[in-house]
């Protein structure tokens, strides 16, 4: 570690902070319907669009109601894009003439899923399988409406502690409207043009094609980049118009716009907090998740940071001195890969602008722990809001366990049917993770495919991240890009990024394969659905109940002591559920790199 | 409930050519006047023909110029398939390399690993056998086209550059203080020699000595 590493990443936390008041402020005015600086030019087009969508803006939704718009807006979205994708080679605006070769029927079920629940996991090379359109049209609305869906979310939960004996949540309409015309919409447009003017390219050419100085011929992706790269930070969604996210020089070239990626990615997250203690009509609150948050990614981030600077002894001995650079860019150095590694998995962003996979053990075990927590540690735009309420629940239940007394968190009881459905979303993340691992660890399928639909997905290259390989059949751990416990742990990661909804990826293995595309998507369904569906039940089960005045027997939620509680349920959860599999995978490596072990 | 189908269908519409069409295509009309260069991918033109760009790296293999990172990209730098290795901290292809296996001759089963790349690094730059190496210098960046090294790497790099073009030493060192890029506002990002750039102020600098491109050019 350097000083100027330590300092740059003080900084970034530094300027987050300042962000923290008056995104939070601004926010909780455009959702509870206040005006706004920007009503004037968005009032108009916001009324519109109720009229198109038949919605009337003071209707207020049960739970029950709020759950199924939002699952209908999902699943529109997720057939729309499925069909745009599969129809690709006929839609306009593909120089390269990609067609449905390269966007197999498994690979679009897997693609639409992972962008319509904020994934952007990304089984393909896009800069191989994409049109120019499949990008824009069919991927990055699901930028602006899966976030939108997770503010909306966030907010509902947070109706149903700040209401007394209502009935209604809000309207999903509503808000999902709100977020991205007065909050998406806006940040999106001049950040895009920075990111240009710095030079992310925004064309839609066909790729370029130059006579090196050398005289090789060099092949240069284009596209419309720079609008996709806007809100995929924006939204933590992540999903890369390259293959190489946001370590590719186009989508990220200078020192600058990594540092506004970083911090459009915790933008939203932190300021919600503020949002949400402004809701509840105390702050308190809300700088007590941003607390729990903000010790929980620190820590994370300076034990990745102090293992990558540490390096690899191996290396280290064939008289490479220094940290560990593989898959890491020059502009960025070590610092600033550590730090956004541990961004964007603390944040369900999943971008990456060096390659996780290549990090050293523990190194990389704090991406993969961020995602386990239940994206919680700031978390995606609203998931990580009503994740963490999530845990705040568990937390006075214990707390409520210890002492003998009914929990309250924020006025409102918490009973049987709060835990039962916080517990349900904590177990099936679980089952989810762990299961597909062990599946995807253990499973051997026919070799050879016996019908012809089959031999003929058999006959695609595999044009996952990594290598292709004739690996579509057969053993599903031959997929992994390296042996012995790293191997393993390519494995984990995948199903711990989908179910997690966080999109990176330890990007060795080979997932484009039919099994792959298909249990990472039902994984990402789970952990999306899932998880919202009982949160919802909870705000409509909360919203109902009455005030239970505070009395010298309540224990208070805005202190340090219940600071220190949060991180212990979220560490106590996620290291008692994971630690068997996290010890056979990077931590069973750290010790094998000390002794030299190779595979 | 049913009530909520027709504004899902219609968001959906709405949202996908707000933010699918008309948004990006907002975004490239505004850059296209104001930034025209860099939206079009910040290209670099010589005599009419387009050589490159400023943002991505190209394979440098003639001791005349300057070498850029090892490559995990396709063939080496191929800007339309971006990628890392991917390969892990205990990975014999990393730490050890694969030799070529004699009993398949079509085929060429080798790869370089950090050791084959370092041996490789100290031999054309004339470093003794046990010199230390710059980690940029034998590592795959994670896009494999990382346009930038270190100053180290380039440091280490003069001498041989300037024997080749039979230049002074210093003349060729004041170039790549020219092309080294400084932490943004000296706190952001890591100190950089931007290669393509530096091999282009080369061949202005001293046309005459400019290494001829190879006869076949790779594929």
């Amino acid at each position: 570690m350097t000083f100027n590493g330590i300092l740059q990443i003080a900084l970034f936390f530094g300027v987050l902070l300042l962000t923290v008041k008056p995104m939070g402020l601004f926010m909780a005015r455009v959702f509870t319907g206040e005006r706004t600086f920007l009503s004037p030019v968005f009032g108009p087009v916001e009324r519109g669009l109720y009229r198109l969508f038949g919605v009337r803006e003071d209707e207020d939704m049960k739970w029950t109601t709020y759950a199924f718009a939002m699952l209908a807006f999902s699943v529109m979205g997720l057939f729309l894009t499925y069909i745009l994708l599969r129809l690709q080679g006929v839609l306009p605006l593909n120089p390269q003439g990609y067609g449905p070769k390269q966007m197999t029927p498994d690979l679009a079920f897997n693609t639409a899923v992972s962008f319509t629940t904020n994934t952007n996991w990304q089984s393909y090379a896009p800069d191989y399988t994409l049109s120019y359109f499949s990008n824009m049209v069919a991927l990055a609305p699901h930028n602006w409406m899966s976030a939108a869906t997770g503010i909306a979310v966030a907010l509902a939960l947070v109706r149903g502690f700040a209401r007394r004996s209502a009935e209604g949540i809000g309207n999903f309409w509503v808000d999902a409207t709100r977020a991205i015309l007065y909050v998406l919409l806006p940040i999106s447009l001049f950040y895009a043009l920075i990111l240009v003017q710095q030079g992310v390219p925004q064309n839609f050419a066909e790729y370029t094609k130059a006579a090196t100085l050398e005289g090789a011929s060099q092949t240069i992706g284009q596209g419309p980049v720079a609008s996709q790269e806007a809100i995929k930070m924006l939204g933590t969604n992540g999903g890369g118009f390259f293959n190489a996210n946001s370590a590719h020089p186009y989508e990220n070239p200078t020192p600058l716009t990594n540092f506004l990626e970083m911090l459009s990615i915790f933008l939203i997250p932190a300021a919600l907090t503020y949002t949400f203690g402004k809701m509840v009509g105390n702050v308190r609150q809300g700088w007590a998740l941003l607390g729990a948050m903000s010790v929980m990614f620190l820590v994370g981030t300076f034990v990745c940071y102090g293992f990558e600077a540490a390096g690899n002894p191996q290396v280290q001995a064939l008289g490479v001195p220094g940290g560990n650079y593989e898959g890491k860019e020059v502009r960025f150095g070590i610092a600033n890969s550590a730090l956004f590694a541990a961004i964007t998995t603390a944040a369900s962003c999943g971008a990456v602008n060096s390659m996780h996979d290549s990090f050293t053990p523990i190194g990389g075990l704090i991406p993969l722990f961020n995602i386990m927590s239940g994206e919680v540690i700031f978390g995606g735009v609203g998931a990580g809001l009503y994740g963490m309420l999530m845990f705040a629940i568990l937390a006075v239940f214990i707390a409520g366990l210890m002492v003998g007394r009914t929990p309250e968190y924020l006025g409102k009881k918490i009973e049987q049917y709060e835990v039962k459905m916080a517990m349900l979303a904590t177990l099936v993340l679980a089952a989810s993770i762990l299961g597909g691992t062990a599946l995807g660890a253990n499973l051997n399928l026919p070799k050879e495919p016996e019908s012809t639909f089959a031999t003929k997905l058999n006959q695609f290259p595999g044009t996952a991240y990594g290598s292709s390989s004739d690996t579509f059949y057969g053993a599903t751990y031959n997929n992994v890009n390296n042996s012995g416990p790293h191997g393993l742990t390519e494995i984990l990661y995948a199903y711990t990024s989908a179910t997690g909804n966080n999109g990176s990826a330890f990007a060795g293995i080979t997932a484009n394969t039919p099994f792959y595309n298909v249990t990472l998507g039902l994984a990402m369904l789970i952990g999306r659905f899932l998880m919202i569906i009982p949160l919802l039940a909870i705000a409509g089960s909360l919203a109902a109940k009455k005030l239970v005045p505070a009395s010298a027997g309540t224990f208070p939620t805005d202190t340090g002591t219940f600071v220190l509680l949060l991180i212990g349920v979220v560490l106590i959860v996620g290291a008692l559920t994971y630690l068997p599999a996290l010890a056979l995978g990077p931590i069973v490596e750290q010790f094998q790199m000390s002794g030299g072990k190779l595979f | 409930m049913l009530r909520q189908l027709r504004p899902a269908l219609m968001s959906v519409l709405a949202f996908t050519i707000i933010t699918g069409l008309f948004f990006p295509f907002a975004i490239t009309g505004i850059s296209q006047v104001l930034f025209p260069k860099q939206a079009r991918g910040s290209l670099i033109e010589q005599n009419g023909k387009i050589i490159g760009s400023e943002l991505i790296g190209q394979t440098f293999a003639q001791p005349g110029y300057f070498h850029s990172r090892p490559s995990a990209a396709g063939g080496g730098y191929d800007a339309g398939a971006s990628s890392g290795s991917n390969l892990g901290p205990t990975s014999s292809k990393l730490i050890k390399g694969i030799e070529d296996d004699p009993a398949t001759k079509d085929a060429d089963e080798s790869y370089s690993g950090i050791p084959q790349l370092a041996v490789a690094y100290r031999k054309e730059n004339n470093l003794a056998a046990d010199a230390s190496v710059p980690a940029d210098a034998v590592t795959r960046s994670a896009s494999g086209l990382d346009p930038e090294i270190s100053p180290e790497n380039a440091a280490l790099q003069a001498p041989r550059v300037a024997a080749a073009r039979k230049l002074g030493e210093d003349a060729v060192r004041k170039l790549v203080d020219e092309n080294t890029a400084g932490r943004t506002l000296g706190l952001f990002g890591e100190p950089r020699v931007n290669v393509v750039l530096l091999n282009l102020a080369l061949d202005k600098a001293a046309p005459d000595s400019k290494p001829k491109p190879a006869a076949s050019p790779a594929p």
